[in-house]
């Protein structure tokens, strides 16, 4: 039968009345043949797994070499607290940690600063010092597991307080493996914890990146981020294109800052978000992999073949669980998962059904981890490399999405680049206006959401909530007075100055911060000495 | 003359997620309110005092860090101590039923959480300035 054919038989029949197109509002055919990859080359477009341009997979064995590595992002109360749950996660089969910080920490705040108030080991851990982080890797060994930080404007100072852990373990800086976000140009756009101005800490993430390259060549410097651009808002588009044109400003100020590409390029590290739409999904990874590979090697001529390379890790949605009908979170959960193992991802967050409404209890991670367990040993899907590789509907979607993304580098280039485009507040209204057309196309019934715009239902949403006992702001204000009394002050205050002038004199940072940390320095402290010479950020506000 | 309804929509605290807040303000602006949207990490007090200064019927805050059995009663406390508690408080964000409960014993009016279209918010604003 010919096409002709079909779509005249197709023309005859009714179609659902509903809007087809993905969420990044790409219209999406009934039917997709080999006429929608018409100038379709296997070796140019897709090629074998580990092989550039990578739109297979990053390694070519993928999965049939080693599973993803399943990491629950995972942090709250006192150091204590979180250090039991990472021995509960450990036992129970997760293959590597992610620390979650409280928001003081986040934004280099002591735990007894004003801002700080209600705030102590609410929505991750606290860490004032070394001795906190001491610890929260109490009895779990550095040199067996990968640790990634999320972490942003102190993210110097976490790495330095996780390097000085190793130390006191015995275990050395070359040893160490994980991650810290350390993604500074989504805070801007997006996930909003800043403390500097832009300038200065782009200069903080090349002293980090150089001083890595040197002394902590296995660690991730920095996790280039969409993950949170699409929390705010962002279609999966955007995501992409947000966050690889961040990646690649990354890139300029490295090689602006005197590194040679190859020597940071591959300890960059990407982390994307999962949600709803699952082939849009997919394709969203494959083309990630194809962009950075194809402008590293033309435009940044890196020589390296690991610095095309876009690994990365995946957390499926928060914004996409729902508050109604708590228990579908963990069906949503699994369909976003199984789409981040479909693109290839290294390393998986599965959200738990109750985080809508509190961090998740013990048991409501463990089926979130063991949703990534039934994809791993049951679902057959890890048998083979990218299986939806060579699908006419894939393949075009990816095709799609990387046009579309080099449309969005043009206009960001328009603009001045990253920088300059976040100044202007391009990214945040871009973010905030597909935020608002989403939640408008939610309330026409344009785009559907279980248990809220469909299938609603009248409930009393009966759930197990994990709460934070408020001892834990006063244990912590407690622990924090302990190590201050406890430390030798005049050797803080020492090492502070010294830090102080480093940032003035334009000397890598972390020596400094590394003596700042061993001396129980708190982070406010450190962060504070580094506004003294850096100044604030002030975001444009934009609704 | 129907005067047009102020809102301060708020983001107390150290909590970085604004995307509810902005979508509720561009809402909130689209049915012909005034908005005034204080941006992120702002203090209880600054929060209170601009709420006065702004002259609005009511505030919204936003708090998703967990912190809101902190934030909401010190500024119900602030808009007593400065003679203020004609100015209503509600709010939204990740907030369990247990707590809501408390919150609207302790005088905020209402709490709405994820998944709350922003008609009703309207509807609801509507209903309780007239």
């Amino acid at each position: 039968m010919s096409k002709d054919k079909w779509k005249k038989k197709y023309s005859k029949r009714k179609e659902r009345d509903i809007n087809f197109s993905n969420l990044s509002k790409i219209k999406i055919n009934p039917l997709y043949t080999p006429d929608d990859n018409e100038d379709f080359d296997y070796d140019k477009d897709l090629n074998y797994p580990g092989e550039y341009p990578y739109t297979r997979g990053v390694q070519p064995t993928m999965y049939r070499g080693r599973l993803w590595t399943m990491r629950q992002f995972s942090g709250f109360g006192t150091p204590k607290d979180t250090n039991t749950r990472y021995k509960y996660l450990l036992k129970h089969g997760q293959t590597g940690l992610s620390v979650a910080f409280d928001f003081p920490t986040l934004y280099g705040k002591d735990s007894d600063d004003p801002l700080a108030q209600g705030e102590v080991g609410k929505c991750g851990v606290a860490i004032d010092t070394l001795r906190d982080m001491e610890i929260l890797f109490d009895g779990i060994p550095l040199e067996k597991i990968s640790t990634s930080m999320t972490i942003n404007p102190p993210a110097a100072m976490l790495l330095a307080m996780y390097i000085v852990v190793g130390e006191k373990q015995g275990v050395p800086k070359d040893v160490l493996t994980g991650t810290i976000q350390n993604d500074m140009l989504k805070e801007y756009q997006a996930q909003k914890t800043w403390i500097y101005p832009p300038e200065p800490s782009m200069r903080i993430i090349t002293d980090i990146l150089k001083y890595c390259s040197e002394n902590v060549p296995k660690w991730n410097t920095i996790s280039i981020s969409g993950y949170h651009i699409r929390e705010a808002g962002s279609t999966a588009l955007q995501e992409l294109a947000f966050t690889l044109a961040n990646g690649f400003t990354y890139v300029d100020y490295g090689i602006k800052s005197g590194l040679p590409v190859d020597t940071f390029a591959p300890r960059l590290s990407f982390f994307f978000n999962s949600h709803l739409d699952f082939f849009e999904e997919i394709a969203k990874y494959r083309a990630a992999r194809r962009i950075w590979a194809k402008l590293m090697k033309d435009k940044y001529h890196a020589q390296n073949p690991k610095s095309y390379l876009v690994r990365f890790h995946t957390q499926t949605a928060g914004c996409s669980l729902t508050a109604q009908q708590p228990e579908n979170n963990i069906i949503r959960t699994a369909f976003q998962g199984l789409a981040a193992v479909l693109g290839g991802t290294q390393s998986l967050h599965t959200n738990s059904m109750d985080e809508t409404y509190a961090l998740p209890t013990e048991k409501a991670v463990k089926i979130a981890l063991r949703t990534q367990q039934l994809i791993a040993y049951e679902t057959g899907v890890p048998n083979t490399i990218d299986p939806l590789g060579g699908s006419y509907y894939v393949e075009a979607l990816t095709d799609e999405l990387e046009k579309l993304t080099l449309e969005y580098f043009d206009k960001i280039e328009t603009l001045g680049g990253v920088v300059p485009a976040i100044e202007k507040g391009f990214f945040q209204r871009e973010i905030s206006r597909s935020a608002y057309e989403y939640q408008k196309a939610l309330e026409k019934k344009e785009k559907y959401h279980v248990g809220i715009n469909i299938f609603e239902e009248e409930e009393n949403v009966e759930i197990e909530l994990l709460k934070i006992p408020e001892e834990v702001e006063i244990d912590q204000k407690k622990s924090l007075n302990k190590v201050k009394e406890e430390r030798n002050n005049s050797k803080v205050k020492e090492t502070l100055i010294k830090l102080r002038e480093a940032a003035e004199n334009r000397e890598n940072l972390m020596p400094r911060i590394l003596d700042c940390v061993r001396e129980y320095a708190t982070l406010g402290e450190m962060c504070e000495t580094l506004k003294e010479v850096f100044g604030i950020y002030k975001e444009p506000i934009i609704f | 003359m129907n005067k047009k309804i102020r809102i301060l929509i708020g983001k107390p605290g150290l909590d970085g997620h604004d995307r509810g807040a902005k979508v509720i303000a561009a809402a909130l602006r689209d049915a012909g309110f005034e908005v005034i949207y204080t941006g992120l990490h702002q203090l209880s007090e600054s929060i209170v005092e601009a709420a006065i200064q702004e002259d609005v019927d009511i505030i919204g805050l936003s708090i998703l860090s967990g912190a809101h059995m902190t934030i909401f009663p010190k500024i119900l406390e602030l808009l007593k101590q400065k003679n203020a508690e004609h100015i209503i408080v509600i709010g939204g964000g990740i907030i369990p039923e247990e707590d809501i409960k408390k919150l609207l014993k302790m005088g905020v009016k209402r709490i709405f959480t994820p998944g709350a279209p922003t008609n009703d918010i309207v509807d609801y604003i509507k209903s309780i300035i007239r």
